[in-house]
């Protein structure tokens, strides 16, 4: 009898874990929707989602019917979340690649965003040119002595293959992948890199404008400052553009709603509020 | 009216017999669904990371041997080799072992033989909370602690390195091997001290020479599982390793084990370079797979 009882809760206690796990999962489901709210899934590039975040944020203030959820998973994850459909926009901080664009994706530029090198902020070295920028990432030039610093050795940061970031600098700076220096250490995110280089006083990475702090200290480009001005003068060479992409038969009315938004001068206002460069 | 009311008991009683049956019967499906719901999630992991993992081999060409003796490592280029990861992961697990196996050996020889219940009392405890800190949080105090130490003390130029990683994963491995070591020297026999201690040994060469002995084959299943726990840990080895695609030379070089490559480039990754990722992945499950059957065999040495 004893046995039973036990079997009977032990059973029953199974039972409600069920139904309730089931319940709270059709709830989280529910919620979203509830109110008659569309959930806008946005997906891509870890640059350009703080500003994607902050415009959401400021969308929905006005729109409570659209509901934005922003992924941060890097550029070419977006760009293929995009393709799939599972995102209705993708965000790019590089540009298509041939192969992405004869798939079908539109792309819409929402801002540009400036790169930025960084070291620690006791280093010495403030300038250099665009060709020693690549001599630092490939290894040919491993003392900071040999750019007018201290006698240290050079550390490289770099961002994981297939960042989006990783791409657009080293188009830019003009080295491929198999170039960089091996021993560099190799960290996910803009902040990662930041907080590597700040720990760091041997270090040089690259980040965008968007997460410049007095934690690092930033390098001149061929004697031009990173700034946004310079980069819209085309002055400063280490540039790109921030993308959403879509397929346009996924492109749902708040999706277009949404994409309006930023490119008015509103959503431009944020977008250099942010740090990133407006388009218009 | 005595017919009527034994036939009343009859049918009750082969009623509630009926339940019993039913009972029964349900709780024996719901045990073997739930228990059959591990073997299902073990198949449809190897077989889902086989599948992705061995499609380059079979479908686009690509050759095994280079993939496993392959030095460079660039997805962006189509060149996939992983010996430098290998080699990393297993020098990793090799430091680590060296140092945890030592220090988690004598605590449970410590908690076990040694320690006055009083002092045994805040040990233990403090042994099993280490199992229980989530691995990311041991990265972050390696990338708070043992990297700033290593650059600013030693003078290294950059503290993400080999020696970084060996010594997250000694302190990671330590509740593992102490667990189990100490409930294997517990198990020996009260009698073979004894008969020790009155033969005149001394009692640290009685542990030495009769208990541990005696425990063997838990101590070694202690080591195999404290180096599963090393091989596979991601998160805490990823912030301190500094992630280079070198072929580790010495403690100072900066490494990428087989985990974090795919943890770190598993988001970004698509097509080929993705299923590439899973073939790493499939090499880590061999080596724990070996692991699995060296314990197997320990194991069953140990029951003999």
């Amino acid at each position: 009898m004893n046995f039973k009882k036990k079997l009977m809760t032990g059973i029953a206690s199974l039972s409600l874990i069920l139904v309730i796990s089931g319940c709270s999962q059709d709830n989280t489901e529910a919620e979203p929707s509830s109110g008659n709210q569309y959930t806008l899934a946005i997906s891509g590039s870890t640059s350009v989602g703080p500003l994607a975040e902050k415009l959401a944020e400021k969308f929905e203030g006005k729109n409570a019917e659209v509901n934005i959820e922003v992924n941060q998973i890097g550029s070419s994850a977006g760009i293929t979340n995009s393709l799939s459909g599972v995102s209705e926009i993708g965000m790019s901080s590089r540009d298509l690649k041939e192969e992405e664009k004869q798939e079908g994706l539109a792309e819409t530029i929402i801002a540009y965003d400036g790169i930025v090198v960084v070291t620690h902020p006791t280093n010495k070295v403030q300038d250099l040119t665009l060709d020693q920028v690549k001599q630092i990432f490939t290894g040919e030039v491993t003392n900071w002595k040999e750019l007018g610093g201290d006698d240290m050795e050079i550390v490289v940061v770099s961002r994981e293959d297939g960042s989006g970031s990783r791409d657009a600098f080293q188009e830019i700076v003009g080295y491929s992948s198999g170039e960089l220096i091996r021993s560099s250490i190799v960290a996910s995110g803009n902040g990662n890199i930041k907080t590597t280089v700040a720990m760091n006083k041997h270090a040089v990475g690259f980040i965008s404008f968007e997460y410049i702090d007095d934690t690092i200290s930033t390098v001149k480009i061929n004697g031009v400052q990173a700034t946004a001005e310079n980069v819209l003068q085309q002055k400063y060479l280490l540039s790109r553009p921030f993308l959403f992409v879509n397929k346009p038969e996924n492109l749902t009315e708040s999706g277009q709603k949404f994409i309006d938004y930023i490119l008015s001068p509103e959503g431009q206002e944020i977008v250099s509020e942010a740090g990133a460069i407006r388009v218009k | 009216m005595p017919n009527h009311s034994n036939e009343e008991l009859v049918s009750q009683i082969e009623s509630s017999n009926k339940r019993k049956y039913f009972l029964e019967k349900l709780s024996e499906k719901v045990f073997l669904f739930c228990s059959l719901l591990s073997v299902i999630s073990l198949l449809l992991i190897i077989g889902f990371v086989f599948y992705k993992g061995t499609h380059p081999f079979f479908a686009e060409g690509y050759s095994f041997i280079e993939f496993i003796f392959g030095l460079d490592w660039v997805p962006s280029e189509d060149k996939f080799g992983i010996l430098p990861m290998i080699v990393a992961s297993i020098f990793a697990t090799i430091g680590a072992l060296i140092i945890g196996v030592p220090i988690g050996l004598f605590t449970a020889i410590f908690l076990a033989e040694i320690a006055p219940k009083s002092i045994a009392r805040i040990i233990s405890p403090a042994v099993q909370l280490l199992a229980g800190i989530p691995s990311v949080l041991y990265g972050v105090f390696g990338l708070a602690i043992i990297v700033p130490f290593l650059q600013n003390h030693l003078g290294l130029a950059k503290g993400q390195s080999l020696i970084a990683v060996i010594l997250v994963l000694a302190i990671m491995m330590l509740p593992t091997i102490v667990t189990v070591a100490e409930t294997s020297i517990r198990a020996v026999p009260k009698t073979y001290r004894e008969g020790s201690l009155a033969l005149g040994a001394s009692p640290i060469g009685t542990i030495f020479k009769v208990v541990v002995p005696a425990a063997k084959s838990g101590i070694m299943a202690a080591i195999v599982l404290g180096l599963g726990r090393a091989i596979g840990e991601t998160m805490a080895v990823i912030l301190v390793a500094g992630n280079s695609l070198v072929l580790p030379t010495s403690l100072t070089d900066s490494i990428r084990p087989l985990t974090t490559n795919i943890a770190l480039e598993m988001g970004y990754a698509f097509g080929t370079h993705q299923e590439m990722l899973f073939a790493t992945g499939i090499v880590l499950f061999s080596f724990i797979l070996i692991l699995n059957l060296v314990l197997a065999k320990i194991g069953s040495k140990g029951g003999k």
